[in-house]
């Protein structure tokens, strides 16, 4: 029983950090190649304040504001770069990311931080909190893609130049989708944190950013259900099969390249092609940012 | 003389940082794709390189080998993976690049097994004395081979027809066509000459550290990313440029920076920098 406690807390994590970067990159269309650095901003500003004896929700809350706020000057940097060089930028932004926690003695430097005190509710206790927190992060994910922000979001997915063109603020759109999913982001890093008691520089390296983005992708982009369905089958897969845990990179390698090979709008197209609800021209347009490259 | 010493560490560094990018911003400048398993390609090209040079005792053979061999399958990554997904959103290309990448990482691994290679006599351990300074033979072969490599390169785009017709369609992939170029063969020629130069990049590095190994890739992958980006993506010269001042900031910035930033960060953080007041790379016109 324990074993499956962890595991859905687990799951749970994975499902608020996917959702996190599905605001990101799939709602607003900003693709993100270093998410994982605001998961590991949460993560250490949590389990540093906890290990300082500061109460463990409060350290969330810390966390959220931290995360934000580097993903707000991120989002500042999405104002200036776009497209294959905002993801290049991203990236960079992890490796900088890891590069620095690496060198700071006082994070841990190498070696991390050991010892993350028990944030006190129990082992059921901390997988309800979590699966509560994942709950409303897509509930929350849900009711923004219906709001103004939501259709703001996917216009500027769509087309960036005509959002601006017909007035939408898309810098402060891209600004608010950066600084809510990079929070969120980092709660799910807090909530890892303690969930495993021990974090390092290589927890949060490029191949973490990667996986995020590859559930965001096989879930199908901009999908809220599609991404939930990924995270939770990507997540549980390695643990149940021994066999995928070997070769879980190769797993994930694969599945990238096949889903943009053959259904680049992930599990959500790939559903509705088989119920076939809706024609195959019309689940191009759901991949934003969807265009013919110019050549 | 510290100051000399670094720069021509610098140098060594750029040149192998030259030869891998170049190949990826001609392949982004042809099709506007971040060809991630680039790197997965230089890695390849160091696995054979050590493979055939224990086998027959020849490096340059070795080189060679490597380099059509690779040059080969570069060609078959266009026509098998990126070909059928060029009219998709460009996130679609990056992503299962990246995919392929990670995928051909575990390959090697699997294939080569986890603990990497080594020649068994390493060729060019020799040192030479150049102006007081102490080189590796290697050290000069990486230089040299990198500048004939690139000036070979330059011959070709510049004064041969088949170059002129890459150029074209470079420039303006329509109008090409209508001019009877196949797009389609200038593209295979595209990733053979870049694959083939990553292959080179790979025996070279596998030169210099005497190990091949199944990550080798990763760094040199995500620096080649951004270096291409400092360069200005898909142009050549801004990309050597960016690959030397690169190699020579890394090694100033390992001595004076190490205590705050890691060698590999010193790179994203001039990148960053350099985006944030140049969108579009140094040497981008505004």
């Amino acid at each position: 029983m324990e074993y499956q406690i962890t595991l859905i807390t687990i799951v749970s994590i994975s499902v608020m950090a996917a959702l996190s970067l599905n605001l990101i990159t799939g709602f607003c269309g900003q693709i993100s190649l270093g998410h994982a650095a605001f998961y590991g901003a949460g993560a250490y500003t949590s389990a540093m304040l906890t290990t300082t004896g500061i109460p463990f929700t409060a350290s969330l809350v810390a966390a959220a504001g931290i995360a934000g706020f580097l993903g707000l000057i991120v989002g500042f940097a999405s104002l200036r770069v776009r497209h294959d060089f905002l993801a290049i930028t991203t990236m960079g932004v992890g490796f900088l990311f890891v590069g620095i926690i690496r060198q700071q003695d006082v994070l841990g430097g190498e070696m991390g931080i050991f010892g993350i005190p028990d944030p006190g509710f129990g082992k059921i206790g901390y997988m309800f909190f979590c699966l509560i927190l994942a709950g409303i992060t897509a509930a929350f994910s849900l009711y923004l893609k219906r709001t103004w922000m939501g259709y703001s979001f996917d216009a500027i997915a769509d087309d960036e130049d005509t959002a601006k063109m017909i007035g939408i603020d898309v810098s402060r759109y891209k600004l608010a989708a950066f600084a809510m999913g990079t929070a969120i982001a980092g709660i799910a890093g807090g909530l890892y944190a303690h969930e495993v008691k021990y974090i390092g520089p290589d927890s949060f390296g490029f191949i973490e950013s990667v996986t995020m983005l590859a559930i965001v992708v096989i879930g199908g982009i901009g999908s809220v259900p599609g991404v939930i369905v990924a995270a939770i089958a990507l997540t549980m897969l390695p643990q149940w099969l021994q066999i995928i845990a070997d070769y879980k990179l190769l797993l994930y390698g694969g599945l990238l390249f096949g889903f943009m090979r053959f259904s680049p709008g992930g599990l959500a197209a790939l559903t509705r092609k088989l119920m076939s609800v809706r024609t195959a021209n019309v689940e191009f347009e759901e991949v934003p940012g969807g265009r013919t490259p110019e050549r | 003389m510290l100051f000399f010493e670094l720069t021509v560490q610098g140098l060594v560094q750029g040149s192998i940082y030259a030869l891998i990018a170049v190949g990826l911003t001609l392949v982004y400048g042809l099709l506007r794709v971040l060809h991630v398993a680039h790197a997965g390609l230089f890695t390849l090209g160091g696995y054979i390189g050590v493979i055939v040079t224990n086998a027959t005792g020849s490096l340059l053979l070795a080189t060679l080998t490597a380099m059509v061999t690779v040059g080969f399958l570069g060609i078959i990554i266009y026509r098998l993976c990126y070909h059928p997904i060029l009219d998709k959103p460009p996130f679609v290309a990056l992503i299962a690049s990246i995919g392929l990448f990670i995928a051909m990482e575990e390959i090697f691994r699997l294939m080569f097994g986890p603990y990497g290679l080594s020649y068994d006599a390493p060729p060019l351990m020799e040192t030479v004395s150049i102006a007081g300074m102490n080189l590796k033979y290697a050290e000069v072969v990486v230089m040299a081979g990198t500048a004939t490599l690139i000036g070979g390169l330059a011959f070709l785009a510049e004064k041969t027809r088949l170059g002129a017709a890459w150029r074209a369609t470079v420039t303006d992939p329509e109008m090409a066509g209508s001019f009877g170029i196949d797009i389609i063969r200038v593209r295979y020629l595209n990733f053979f000459i870049g694959s083939a130069l990553a292959a080179a990049a790979g025996v070279l590095v596998a030169l210099l550290n005497n190990l091949v190994e199944p990550t080798m890739g990763s760094v040199a992958s995500y620096k080649a990313l951004a270096i291409i980006v400092l360069g200005g993506l898909g142009d050549v010269r801004g990309t050597l440029i960016a690959s030397l001042v690169l190699g020579i900031i890394e090694s100033f910035g390992t001595i004076y920076l190490g205590a705050i930033l890691d060698r590999d960060a010193i790179a994203f953080a001039f990148l960053i920098l350099v985006l944030m007041v140049r969108p579009r790379g140094m040497f981008a016109k505004a």
